[in-house]
């Protein structure tokens, strides 16, 4: 297993990377982000300290030199905190996070599966049915490739929920409700949860169907295809033998999508108002509350980490090529 | 977005990148040979490029053909947007401004961002891919990790962040814009052309520069560079469209100075009057269609340059259609798409049970399979 | 399990029979001929060579026969019979994806080149020995199989741990093992084999063919051999066609047309490699290169490279003319009826001119193919076809 190590070994660094990024961004950027702070915070009570706890969260101010701060910074991650958020009414970032963050991994992590896993087999539909009406589907995916994901989002509210009336407009659950793990509560949440996943699997498919179908294009090519057919098997058992062989590039693939798919995915949660990491990031811009944007940016960051270790780890499962055996 | 190039991307050896057996940039005696100019033969990279050029002279025009000054407002009585008239032909803004107007004018600033992410990141690239291909060895190794870090790490995240601690003023200039969302764009060309400098460098014409003691530089500039141009054409269309979706996404979000006008910013102005709650349908569907025919339109360029890279991805053999259309005789045999493992027969001979075969041919004995 | 040996009356009957098949790869101009007029038949047990440098349209002809071809290649006339039984012909440029797909393995199967590339790299190799089984033997059980593909990694020397290997991690001497193994899973008539050693060392080559031939004693099948390596061909062929440009030039007897050649490129395909013993002699090869398929040249494909040209061959093609068993001309016509005799295409063995005599040896005692009955031609000494003493070409 050296190369599942080799990767676990370089997702760690990258996140001390990442972490590193957040920690050098507010001290490098042109402006003083505690003043900037305070002036968004108009109404609210402002003490000195909080004027000290934002200093000694951007560095301004503090006797630590540079190297004592990034110490000092690494500490507060490795405790959970990740500082005060002060556009949620001083609450801890991480209670903040906590709180929206199963919306997001529900709705995200499932829409993201699922649409990966049509937008393949629509691939090698479209790859095997080579020649066929299927064709002229490719250059229509191009579009749902290129359009915004939130300007789908509009699309499907404007259509779906205004002029339809099928679905509701947004947020996660009819917010009146209490909820509880019963029927009413579960459906209402899937009902509100419908639409926006909708939304991210169309927009997202469409960039898998494209890559799985010309993988598969490029395996069909191959002489053991060939020989399968060679060797009598049912048509099923020759598009699995390309397939099998085609969804290794895509896996890949998908480790690097999926920094685009969560990205999109929370540009969508907004649009629908679902209350996800999406939607607080957007408080935190307009609020300019910087504490919860480097947390959420760190979050974002582990998850999409976490998601890329899980795709190696099916890659090497699914290639044997890469096993060491003896 | 999604990737969905068809250069796919695995681990770093080189065959994994390019399509195995694919090699259209050798041919019998390939020496320093320049890809030569295609004309683009498929309706759909027609239409892309069409598209594009359009999408380009709008940028140049937009704002002087533009019916109104974008930033008017016309009214300070009315508060809600108003739906398309024969005086604002898309409507106006919560604010009372042309929609029409801040369309075209718009154009400039997304067009331009994204341009010049994608060149400053296509030259990024080159720089680094090349550079490590070329070199190998523990430059190799610094210059590969530096891109898959900025590979792995969520772009949109990271430039939220980084404009988010941007102050407005400087978020209104398009070309420091275009260098920041370049910086996290590079990553991916970088891996594939390395990929491909590696198994171009242990070509035979090569390796021959060298061992005449060709400099380095002559060697990528002359030798291996100019088999490298589709990729990079490529790679470059698709980090403009990585640039206009990324550019209009931060604008959505508010991140960009508003009073700069680009479609992103239009949306996000959508998104604060709740148009989509509301149905003013013209404050959202213009500039959000604009900027996905813009990415369609490169989409559909890189689908041609993709077959160019990859042949096996143009139409495989003769269809009936084409047949048709070639005027060949026997064309209605032709099964209506090619079948792996099922040889089409245009024209045969029978076989007789006896065993034994005439010797005369009769043509156009119709058969088909 | 073993196919009995065939005897008698059933061997040397026709198995396949091709008859003027044309295959082309697009359409329209800039169309490639790459098989123009092929002739030629297997019989059952037979070794048959098909012989030609690159692009003379030998696995594009194997492969056309049992519509294996890839796009954009297509076949655009002549016919291809395969007799199942006697008595019954299956057309196979007739048949449709069923028929096809009953016939394939289980009566041809096919050995290719590169073994790595067409083993499936993410399959086990019990897997792929057994899906055969699984698609054409529906009676059999899970373990069934799995004894089964043991039996046929035996056959080849391989030991039955390697079931569970996948491709990566077998030598390429192995892999091309394992492919015959796989290719003799359901004791097919006729196995084709395209180029089944060029990628190996020679040790290897020698060692596989050997292997090769004794399966062949064993289970009886015939065999179509494609290779540009006619030295090989002299050893274990019965019969060899050669072809050149698409077009079948010379069909022998693997002997006669190695001691007694009838076709120039045949002869210079003969010059081309050195005799192991004997007195050092000028290689000459064959001056030129083979023709851009496009644009054949009028009249004999071959007639820009021929030494012995004459003004009729540059307008008028020579058919494949029928040759005597002791290579002679037989009469006017083509090709007619089975029966692997002796044919040239070329103009100085028809008769009106007087062939050269390095291009009318008398043909030695000729190695008939494994039990085909003649006409009333007395049996001469079968001389064995060792490449040892070729030191008399």
């Amino acid at each position: 297993m050296r190369v599942i190590s080799r990767r676990i070994g370089f997702y760690i660094l990258t996140a001390i990377a990442a972490v590193t990024v957040d920690f050098f961004i507010p001290r490098v950027m042109p402006g003083n982000p505690v003043s900037a702070v305070i002036a968004k915070m108009q109404g609210a009570v402002i003490t000195k300290a909080t004027i000290r706890a934002l200093e000694v969260q951007f560095g301004a101010n503090t006797p630590e030199g540079l190297w004592g701060q990034y110490v000092h910074y690494w500490s507060n991650i490795l405790h959970g905190n990740l500082g005060i958020s002060t556009s949620n009414g001083m609450v801890p970032v991480t209670t903040v996070i906590r709180g929206a963050l199963p919306w997001t991994l529900g709705l995200v992590g499932t829409a993201t599966v699922l649409s990966f896993v049509l937008g393949t087999l629509l691939g090698v539909l479209v790859a095997w049915k080579r020649g066929s009406w299927l064709d002229n589907l490719l250059p229509a995916t191009t579009f749902f490739q290129a359009a915004p994901y939130f300007f789908l989002a509009f699309l499907a509210i404007d259509l779906f929920a205004i002029k339809l009336g099928w679905f509701p407009a947004g947020s996660a659950r009819n917010t009146l409700d209490f909820p509880a793990l019963d029927w009413t509560y579960i459906s209402d949440v899937l009902d509100h949860a419908i639409l926006p996943a909708l939304t991210i699997v169309v927009a997202s498919a469409a960039g898998w169907v494209v890559g799985m179908r010309n993988v598969m294009i490029t395996t069909m090519d191959e002489d053991y295809v060939l020989i399968a057919r060679a060797k009598g098997l049912p048509k099923s058992r020759v598009i699995w033998y390309a397939a099998r062989n085609a969804i290794l590039p895509s896996i890949s693939s998908f480790s690097l999508a999926v920094g685009f798919v969560v990205s999109g995915a929370l540009l969508t949660e907004i649009v629908f108002s679902y209350p996800g990491l999406g939607f607080i990031l957007l408080t935190a811009v307009q609020d300019a509350d910087y504490a919860l944007l480097q947390g959420i940016f760190l979050v974002i960051t582990m998850a999409v980490l976490l998601a890329n270790l899980a795709a190696d780890f099916v890659y090497v499962f699914l290639d044997p090529r890469t096993r060491q055996e003896a | 977005m999604a990737i969905g190039s068809s250069t796919h991307l695995g681990a770093d050896q080189p065959s994994d990148l390019v399509p195995p057996g694919a090699d259209p940039l050798t041919a019998p005696g390939a020496k320093s040979r320049r890809s030569r100019l295609r004309l683009p033969s498929s309706l759909k990279v027609l239409i892309g490029l069409g598209t594009l050029i359009a999408f380009l002279l709008l940028a140049v025009i937009g704002p002087w053909i533009a019916p109104y000054n974008p930033t008017r407002t016309f009214s300070t009585t009315v508060s809600f947007p108003q739906p398309p008239s024969v005086a604002h032909l898309l409507g106006t803004t919560q604010q009372q401004q042309d929609v029409l107007s801040q369309l075209l004018a718009g154009g400039r600033s997304t067009v331009l961002v994204a341009f010049v992410a994608g060149l400053v990141a296509t030259a990024l690239s080159v720089v680094v891919g090349v550079t490590a291909g070329y070199l190998g060895g523990l430059a190799d190794d610094l210059l590969s990790m530096l891109a898959n870090f900025f590979l792995v790490m969520p772009a949109l995240p990271l430039l939220i962040v980084i404009f988010g601690f941007l102050p407005a003023s400087q978020g209104g200039d398009d070309l420091l814009i275009g260098l920041i969302i370049a910086v996290t764009g590079w990553s991916w060309g970088a891996r594939v052309l390395r990929a491909q400098t590696l198994s171009l460098r242990r070509r035979d014409y090569v390796e021959s520069a060298r061992i005449i003691g060709e400099r380095g530089w002559r060697i990528i500039g002359f030798e291996i560079l100019p088999n490298l141009t589709p990729i990079v054409a490529s790679s470059f269309l698709f980090t403009v469209l990585y640039g206009v979706g990324t550019y209009t996404a931060l604008a959505f979000l508010g991140l960009i100075n508003p009073n700069h006008l680009s479609w992103g910013g239009m949306l996000f102005y959508a998104q604060v009057a709740g148009a989509e709650q509301s149905g003013y349908w013209w404050l959202f569907i213009p500039p959000g269609l604009a900027v996905a025919l813009l990415g369609t339109s490169l989409a559909l360029l890189n689908f041609g340059i993709d077959e160019f890279i990859n042949p096996r991805l143009r139409a495989a053999g003769l269809t009936r259609r084409r047949a048709r259309r070639a005027g060949l005789p026997g064309a209605a045999q032709l099964p209506r798409r090619f079948v792996l493992g099922l040889t089409p027969v245009v024209r045969y001979t029978p076989v007789t049970v006896t065993g034994g075969v005439t010797a005369s041919h009769q043509p156009d004995e119709g058969g088909s399979q | 399990m073993n196919a009995p040996l065939l005897s008698g009356a059933r061997a040397g009957e026709p198995l396949l029979e091709v008859s003027g098949l044309c295959v082309d790869y697009g359409a329209g101009p800039g169309t490639v001929h790459a098989v123009l007029e092929a002739d030629l038949v297997l019989h059952r047990g037979e070794v048959l060579g098909l012989a030609g440098e690159s692009g003379s349209g030998k696995s594009t002809l194997a492969y056309a026969i049992t519509r294996l071809l890839r796009a954009p290649g297509m076949i655009t006339g002549g016919s291809v019979g395969y007799h199942q039984e006697p008595g019954r012909v299956v057309d196979l440029l007739a048949a449709d994806e069923g028929v096809l797909r009953v016939l394939r393995w289980s009566q041809i199967s096919v050995v290719l080149q590169s073994a790595m590339n067409a083993l499936n790299p993410v399959f086990t190799i019990g897997s792929q020995l057994t899906d055969v089984l699984r698609a054409h033997r529906p009676g059999m059980g899970k373990a069934e199989r799995r004894a089964r593909a043991a039996e046929l990694l035996a056959m080849v020397g391989i030991t039955a741990d390697r079931l569970d290997s996948h491709p990566h991690e077998l030598s390429g001497g192995m892999r091309q093992r394992v492919m015959i193994a796989m290719a003799l899973a359901l004791e097919p008539q006729v196995v084709i084999m395209d180029e089944p050693t060029t990628a190996l060392d020679v040790v290897t080559q020698r060692e596989i063919l050997e292997e090769l031939m004794e399966l062949r004693e064993r289970l009886s099948f015939a065999v179509i051999f494609i290779t540009h390596d006619l030295s090989l061909l002299i050893e274990i062929a019965d019969s060899i066609a050669v072809m050149y440009a698409g077009r079948l030039v010379e069909r022998a007897a693997a002997t006669a047309l190695f001691r007694a050649p009838r076709h120039p490129y045949t002869l210079g395909l003969l010059s081309s490699f050195p005799a192991l013993h004997g007195p050092r002699k000028q290689l000459t090869g064959i001056p030129g290169s083979p023709p851009d398929l496009r644009q054949l040249p009028a009249g004999c494909v071959f007639h820009p490279r021929c030494p012995y040209v004459m003004d009729r061959c540059l307008t008028e093609r020579p058919p494949l003319l029928q040759l005597g068993v002791n290579g002679e001309w037989s009469g006017p016509g083509r090709w007619v009826g089975a029966g692997a005799d002796r044919a040239a295409a070329c103009w100085l063995q028809d008769g009106s001119v007087a062939a050269p005599p390095e291009l009318a040896r008398p043909a030695p005692g000729v190695k008939q193919p494994a039990g085909l009955v003649t006409s009333a031609e007395p049996a001469e000494p079968v001389v064995p076809s060792a490449p040892a003493t070729r030191s008399q070409p």
